[in-house]
């Protein structure tokens, strides 16, 4: 009998009640790298409207967060890297128009081993000679990278193929988009990673930058020497400022147009989200990097104005430094 | 040449040696599983209060609860054993009792036992294309029910002709004399004789689903929810509703899995303790299971 009575209330679809409530619901999909953020903003925003607004937040990873957001199935998609040009046409050819805006940056930290002690710096050339595809079988060696470094064997931990982290870091180090080396200890757990570099000491690996943080006593950062440059240490200041590079890059949430202009409940969700102050507060209690307050303002501006499309439009760009993001999207 | 009495010294070696070696099997399976446990109950019981049962998910560790989540676990798992037993009951007594022995009988015996094997997340993927956007059911608990409901259903079945068979033709002939029909005969005899085979079975294959992210993910299930489905009772008329297999949710492990993959090791003592009531309530379902077992027994 139950089974009869819920196959029947299944096959009688939504109630009436449920789809008032959609009115009043945030959807919000996308990067796990994001989520943080957007379950701190979420879980203050149903605090400060309590009972008024819902908000849910699923992860489908970057890439599984546009394509329910190009279908209109969410509201907002988080994403660790820029909309890509196939995503787009699928938003296109469903007639979702979006607004992109940065939210935070994150720092992808190199990392080795505490007891580590030969490496003092590393160049993006020597990264790429570790990382890139012809690296693969060939160089296992420490001393293949650098001729002072000793004859240790090279052991590399790194974020998996389906990731928005693998995605940028071989952007920025190899030069192309999805392109590495495919022998390493690959985890989408980052967790994982730490724990693989904490206990092989000839261990290199790349994560996001809490994870460095909060896991100081077990992991030696490396400063990064970018064209040639001093090198430099990963940090919420140098990020910031723009002098970690290329390895800081923005974090972005992409708004459905439409919905924002049909639901009172996204458009109080966006405005509360880049609310300066708040978001900054918020971002650095998660362990992301936050922009300015002036960042956030133009973010504010570009809601406010419904300025549609995204400025990386040959894809992710890096070093793009916050200033260079905020000219490009003033610029628009 | 050996006497009898060496071949038979022999033997009674080799059947110590087995002996020994079963229990050291046995051992290290248990003491695997007791480790795992313990490891989870020391990390997680701690954390374990009224205020982690009743809060919602939090970006501060200390104040995130799973509320939303064994809420949806809950409910999930009734809609799948709502769905899955009756169905997989009856399945397993038409494919041995009522089917002709044929061809097509045959290939249905062979998919169902393969389906057992099929891996969850193609489940997963089939009620996407399916429930979500086929029947536009949306990304709701009773899809999540319907998928973990599949997913099982082969475990049903197959327990359910598994206790059948294991009953003697006689049975079936003394009712048959009796004067009773078919129908008679596999409801008042056949079904209730095979009922610690169903009912262990049903249990096997809910243990199961409860644990699964795999084809829940891929259908929608959420990281972060901070509110209930609707309450399925009501004050007026008819005083149950069902608003809320129409509710978007979260599930344990779904909250564990983004628990423990955060940066902040106090998350991951949420996991653990998230993990110890996952294991309780899987408890909770064996016990209430063999409860039903003894009492229908007593009755019989």
């Amino acid at each position: 009998m139950k089974a009869v009575s819920i196959l029947m209330s299944a096959a009688l679809g939504v109630t009436a009640s449920w789809s008032a409530m959609a009115q009043q619901m945030v959807r919000i999909d996308g990067s796990s790298t994001v989520f943080p953020i957007i379950e701190a903003v979420a879980e203050e925003f149903q605090i400060e409207y309590r009972g008024n607004y819902r908000v849910t937040v699923g992860v489908s990873g970057t890439g599984g967060g546009f394509k329910k957001f190009c279908r209109g199935e969410v509201d907002l998609t988080n994403a660790s890297r820029p909309i890509r040009n196939e995503e787009m046409a699928l938003c296109v050819e469903n007639g979702i128009d979006f607004i992109e805006m940065p939210v935070a940056l994150d720092a992808l930290a190199i990392a080795v081993n505490p007891r580590n002690d030969w490496v003092d710096y590393l160049t993006i050339a020597e990264l790429k000679k570790m990382w890139e595809p012809e690296a693969q079988g060939r160089i296992n060696n420490w001393n293949q990278i650098r001729e002072s470094f000793p004859d240790r064997a090279l052991e590399l931990f790194g974020a998996g193929a389906d990731s928005g982290t693998y995605d940028y870091f071989t952007q920025a180090v190899v030069g192309r988009e999805h392109a590495s080396r495919g022998d390493f200890t690959a985890s989408e757990d980052d967790n994982v990673l730490v724990m693989g570099v904490a206990n092989t000491t000839s261990a290199l690996g790349f994560f996001g930058f809490a994870y460095l943080d909060e896991n100081r006593n077990k992991l030696k950062p490396i400063p990064i020497s970018y064209q040639g440059g001093a090198p430099v240490l990963p940090s919420i200041e140098t990020a910031k400022n723009g002098t970690y590079q290329p390895l800081s890059r923005p974090l972005f949430v992409y708004v459905n147009a439409a919905a924002a202009d049909e639901k009172e409940a996204v458009r109080k969700f966006v405005d509360y989200m880049l609310d300066p102050e708040l978001a900054a507060e918020l971002v650095k209690e998660v362990g992301y990097v936050p922009l300015p307050l002036e960042a956030y303002e133009m973010a504010q501006a570009i809601f406010k104005n419904r300025r549609l499309g995204t400025v990386f439009e040959d894809g992710s760009q890096i070093g793009v430094s916050i200033e260079d993001l905020l000219q490009m999207e003033g610029g628009r | 040449m050996k006497s009898y009495q060496q071949i038979i010294s022999g033997n009674k070696r080799t059947d110590r040696t087995f002996v020994v070696i079963g229990l050291l099997v046995l051992l290290i399976a248990m003491l695997t599983l007791v480790a795992l446990i313990l490891d989870l109950a020391i990390q997680g019981l701690p954390r374990l209060d009224w205020d982690f049962m009743t809060n919602f998910p939090s970006r501060r560790a200390a104040r995130a609860g799973i509320m939303s989540a064994w809420v949806g676990t809950t409910l999930v798992m009734i809609v799948t054993a709502a769905l899955a037993i009756p169905l997989g009951v009856a399945a397993g007594v038409y494919l041995e009792e009522y089917a002709p022995k044929n061809w097509i009988t045959d290939i249905i015996e062979i998919n169902v036992t393969n389906l057992a094997g099929v891996p969850s997340i193609i489940y997963g993927l089939l009620a996407l294309g399916l429930f979500v956007y086929g029947l536009g059911l949306g990304q709701t608990i009773q899809v999540a029910g319907l998928v973990l409901a599949l997913l099982i259903l082969p475990i049903v079945i197959v327990s359910t002709r598994e206790g059948i068979r294991s009953l003697p033709q006689s049975m079936r002939e003394g009712s048959y004399a009796l004067g009773a029909d078919q129908w008679q005969t596999t409801v008042r005899y056949i079904l209730p004789s095979a009922r610690p085979a169903i009912l262990t079975g049903s249990i096997m294959g809910l243990s199961r689903a409860i644990g699964e992210t795999a084809p829940v993910i891929t259908i929608g299930a959420l990281t972060f929810i901070a509110f209930l489905p609707p309450s399925p009772v009501q004050e007026s008329v008819p005083f149950i509703n069902f608003d809320w297999l129409e509710s978007p949710f979260s599930l344990l492990p779904i909250q564990m899995f983004n628990w423990i993959s955060r940066p902040q090791a106090d998350f991951h003592v949420n996991a653990a303790a998230a993990g110890v009531v996952l294991l309780a309530m899987t408890l909770l379902m064996n016990s209430f299971a063999i409860y039903i077992r003894y009492r229908l027994r007593k009755v019989l």
